[in-house]
């Protein structure tokens, strides 16, 4: 069900404030290591003013303006669409995204922050705050009953978990909020079955996806049409890669949440990887403890679910430095889609973003 | 693709430091490419091996293939796996939809669409190519350019992709031969000598091997052409759009508070200043673009293909699907046009039939006028037809149910080009490049036709039998705001001369077999809610052009 939400108060706000200056230093005012040059920085920043000079546009800005694009073809054509916030980076590029469309008016379309409980305590405090200090309204689905039963990664398996916490209580929450169509972060690098989906992904009545049926897309020429009951996903950074992304977040300055920043952080060290302990669900094994350990989250999902790597990186020109230098994809750290081969799809077959 | 952004040894050899890196990374330009060719020609293979020598693949889903259980390559790896990402391509060896990937190197910054070459597939392969600035037309050695080539290459001719790579593979397999490259790229310059490109570089490679696709390999000492990756990053990006004639569609209207109306959309050709004269289709008004409002402050200028919002100086009525121009580099505007046609639907299209047209921001209703000729794969002649197939690729008549505003597709490949959609199955069917507006010629002196009157009426003549009396009258009514030509009329009256004139015709009865009997329709009680029903039953059977938008307009 919809989550209750607190109005914004004084206090929360408060909160924010403190939260954002002690977790936020800007980036120019971290210690870069090697040569920092402070003026380039700013060199950069500055050359990313449209120049009208330029006979194209660099690779970001047209990427920028294609999703501009989507987000204002969807607003037009459908009577009720949502954006999927999952409070990640790509989340937050597509929210800053969304800002730049409708500017100076209104995000004209609601947030929806599918809560599986299990989330980091620093992305519930993130999310309690960005969106609202920006004016986005924002609304959050649990799927109660499931939790209320006592779900968990480890008792029931993380793929019927996920199917309940995430695909379950998303398809409810399209359904009781009458929404036609979704946005969704998903970028067609993530992963293979990714990089075969439409921008606008049909979906029937069950939120289901058959992708040997999907319809044709071409140009920028977007078929919005719909039966009653049957909705829309769409991913308006399905162009973009993983350091577009925090190419973007750096040159907008865009805020993250901080677990994204390496800082030591209590870890189980199992074989190579990092698990978080938060919400305790995973049983330790004789003799683990948790250990402090330079690390930061390379992408943001679940607890139990998401390891941490070791990294040094406490700058978004770090974590790009370090992305560069990484031989590994970014979803390898999550367990889900790894349970099996093609699990993605099956995934995505039954409704998952 | 981090690996693939970088070639870490290109980070440490020329030693970037991360700053000089972002720095280099935003002058960047993109360039995007599709694949083209018959089944097993080796395209997957080819893009598979390009983003592994690119390093636009990482070490674990290297792994996850190489654990593999299917294998269908002669190598140690089969690259296809890296693309054919959904569970049927990989269980059937073959592709079947669209696969998207990106690399990059210190240029560009590449989006790959791999297509599938199936000719059942081939809607998939135009979605691909709609987008693509340039396409590799990969040719399998041993079996020369086949029927399915030419379907490929003839598509991406009319999506008017500028250039091509013939890329003769399996060069592997026929002993690097010259001669089997330079029959090959003969038979190809000879059959597309008709067709616009503004190039076309034929490289002999084996994707399998890895020869002259990242670099150029040493087997073939007789090529002293560009190895493939050498050719992508050197091929120049056209930006002529930016020259062009101003096409802004309006996409949405921001209206945040009572003193700001903004026009968004994406500017499809040209530029746009402050102060510049324009003109707003299709009213024809007049104003000046008083701001260009971003959310990074206001910009004195706009160029395609940016996304902006702009103000003008004087109150219009403007809303989604108008366009704002120069006044002296106006659009065509017509209702009735010819163009190329994609048809990508399994029943076969015939003349008459009613479909939606959606182009830039606006959609219409329209009906297929007729059908001009068809394409003849195999001779490459056109031929006259009297319908088009799955994959048919033919020129249509197109009849809109109000006037759009395009240019030519080869001179605007944004404002040339529409989708048909089915209003019944809500399928997108037909992908389209308009040619060229039809004019009135000395032929339109005669009769006035039914199709003029349709397009004039912006709907077709019916006779509606429709026995509840008081509904009678609340549908003429809703007919008539709606801007119908109707009539309810005692039974008996000359409905067939009505009809002939084009005229919506209700009564509660007729004799006349074409009559549609709303009796048995299963209506609801309230007659406003019947009415409604009725409506969407017309426009559902192609009655009324359908050319609502589904939603709002603005904030
Ligand atoms: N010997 C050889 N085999 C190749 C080469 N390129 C592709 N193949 C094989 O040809 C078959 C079809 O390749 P695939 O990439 O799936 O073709 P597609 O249908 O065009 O995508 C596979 O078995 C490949 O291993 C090549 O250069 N040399
Ligand atoms: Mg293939």
């Amino acid at each position: 069900m919809f989550e209750a939400r607190p109005a914004p108060s004084a206090s929360n706000f408060l909160y924010s404030m403190t939260a954002r200056l002690a977790l936020f230093r800007p980036v120019e005012a971290l210690p870069l290591r090697g040569t920092v040059n402070l003026q380039f920085l700013w060199t950069i920043r500055q050359s990313l003013c449209y120049d009208i000079s330029m006979s194209s546009l660099s690779h970001l800005r047209a990427l920028e303006a294609e999703s501009i694009h989507i987000l204002r073809e969807v607003a037009a054509e459908f009577a009720k669409p949502v954006m999927l916030y999952s409070i990640g980076k790509d989340s937050s590029v597509m929210l800053r995204l969304a800002q730049k469309a409708f500017h100076p008016g209104k995000i004209p379309f609601p947030l929806l922050h599918i809560d599986t409980t299990y989330k980091f305590k620093e992305m519930i405090e993130f999310r309690d705050w960005y969106p609202a200090s920006i004016g986005a309204d924002l609304r959050v689905y649990v799927n109660r009953e499931a939790r209320d039963a006592g779900a968990n990664p480890v008792s029931l398996g993380t793929s019927k978990c996920c199917g309940l916490l995430k695909t379950r209580a998303l398809l409810n929450a399209l359904s009781e909020g009458g929404y036609d169509a979704a946005f969704g972060g998903a970028r067609r690098d993530e992963e293979k079955s990714r990089a075969k989906e439409r921008i606008y992904s049909f979906r029937d009545q069950y939120g289901q996806w058959d992708p040997k049926n999907q319809r044709p897309e071409l140009w920028n020429v977007f078929n919005s049409r719909i039966d009653k009951g049957q909705s829309i996903r769409v991913f308006p950074l399905s162009n973009w890669t993983e350091i577009d992304v925090w190419h973007y977040i750096h040159l907008e300055n865009i805020t993250v949440v901080p677990l994204y920043f390496a800082k030591p952080r209590p870890m189980v060290v199992r074989g190579g990887s990092l698990i978080p302990m938060e919400h305790g669900v995973i049983p330790l094994l004789p003799g683990e403890a948790p250990q402090m350990v330079m690390c930061r989250m390379r992408s943001l999902g679940c607890t139990p679910c998401t390891g941490a790597i070791r990294s040094e990186a406490g700058s978004v020109p770090q974590i790009i430095e370090e992305l560069l230098r990484f031989r590994r994809s970014e979803r390898e750290n999550r367990i889900i889609d790894h349970d099996q081969e093609g699990s993605m799809e099956l995934k995505k077959r039954e409704g998952y973003f | 693709m981090i690996a693939a952004e970088t070639n870490p040894e290109s980070l440490s050899a020329e030693s970037l430091s991360i700053d000089e890196f972002l720095a280099r990374e935003l002058n960047k330009e993109l360039l995007r490419f599709s694949t083209a060719g018959s089944v097993d020609d080796g395209k997957s293979t080819l893009i598979g091996r390009l983003l592994y020598d690119a390093r636009g693949i990482y070490e674990d889903q290297l792994d996850s293939i190489r654990k593999s259980k299917v294998n269908r390559s002669s190598g140690a790896i089969d690259f296809s796996l890296l693309t054919d990402g959904l569970r049927a391509e990989r269980e059937q060896g073959i592709t079947i939809d669209v696969a998207y990937r990106y690399f990059s190197t210190p240029r560009r910054k590449f989006i790959i669409a791999d297509t599938p070459g199936h000719e059942q597939y081939t809607r998939n392969m135009a979605t691909g190519a709609s987008t693509a600035q340039l396409a590799i037309v990969l040719v399998d050695a041993r079996n020369g350019v086949l029927p399915q080539t030419r379907r490929h290459a003839t598509i991406s001719s009319l999506l008017g992709i500028p250039r091509i790579v013939l890329a003769v593979n399996k060069m592997d397999l026929v002993n690097y031969s010259r001669e089997v490259f330079e029959k090959i790229r003969a038979d190809f310059l000879h059959f597309s000598r008709d067709f616009e490109f503004e190039e076309i570089q034929p490289i002999p490679i084996s994707a399998l091997e890895g020869e002259n696709v990242a670099r150029r390999g040493v087997r073939m000492p007789w090529y002293d052409g560009p190895a493939l990756l050498e050719y992508l990053e050197a091929a120049p990006v056209s930006a002529a759009t930016n020259s062009s004639p101003l096409r802004f569609p309006v996409q949405y209207v921001i209206r945040p508070n009572q003193h700001f109306r903004g026009y968004a959309g994406q500017i499809a050709s040209g530029t746009l200043r402050v102060g510049d004269p324009v003109t707003v289709l299709p009213s024809g008004q007049s104003s000046r673009i008083a701001s260009i409002a971003t959310f990074d402050g206001e910009l004195q200028s706009a160029h395609a293909p940016m996304s902006i919002t702009v103000t003008l100086e004087d109150e219009r009525d403007i809303s989604r699907g108008d366009m704002l121009v120069h006044p002296e580099e106006q659009p065509h505007a017509a209702r009735r046009f010819e163009a190329n046609l994609v048809w990508m639907a399994e029943d076969p299209l015939a003349a008459g039939r009613s479909l939606l047209l959606k182009h830039t921001a606006q959609q219409v209703s329209a009906r297929v006028h007729s059908i001009e000729s068809r394409l003849d794969i195999h001779t490459m002649e056109r031929k006259p037809a009297g319908a088009l197939s799955l994959n048919d690729i033919g020129a249509v008549r197109i009849d809109a149910s109000r006037p759009i505003f395009f240019d030519r597709y080869r001179d605007n490949r944004l404002t040339g080009a529409f989708i048909l959609i089915d209003p019944l199955t809500n399928g997108t069917v037909g992908a389209g490049m308009i040619q060229s507006a039809i004019q009135r010629r000395a032929l339109d002196l005669g009769h006035v036709t039914p199709e003029e009157r349709y397009e004039r009426n912006g709907h077709g003549p019916a006779l509606l039998a429709l026995a509840n009396g008081p509904l009678a009258l609340r549908l003429e009514r809703r007919l008539f705001d709606h801007g119908c030509q109707v009539l309810a009329v005692a039974p008996g009256t000359h409905s067939a001369t009505l009809y002939a004139a084009g005229l919506i015709v209700i009564s509660p009865w007729f004799a006349d077999a074409r009559a549609i009997d709303l009796n048995r329709l299963p209506l609801p009680k309230d007659e406003d809610a019947a009415a409604d029903a009725i409506m969407a039953y017309l426009e559902q059977n192609g009655t009324l052009a359908t050319d609502r938008f589904s939603g709002g307009e603005g904030i």
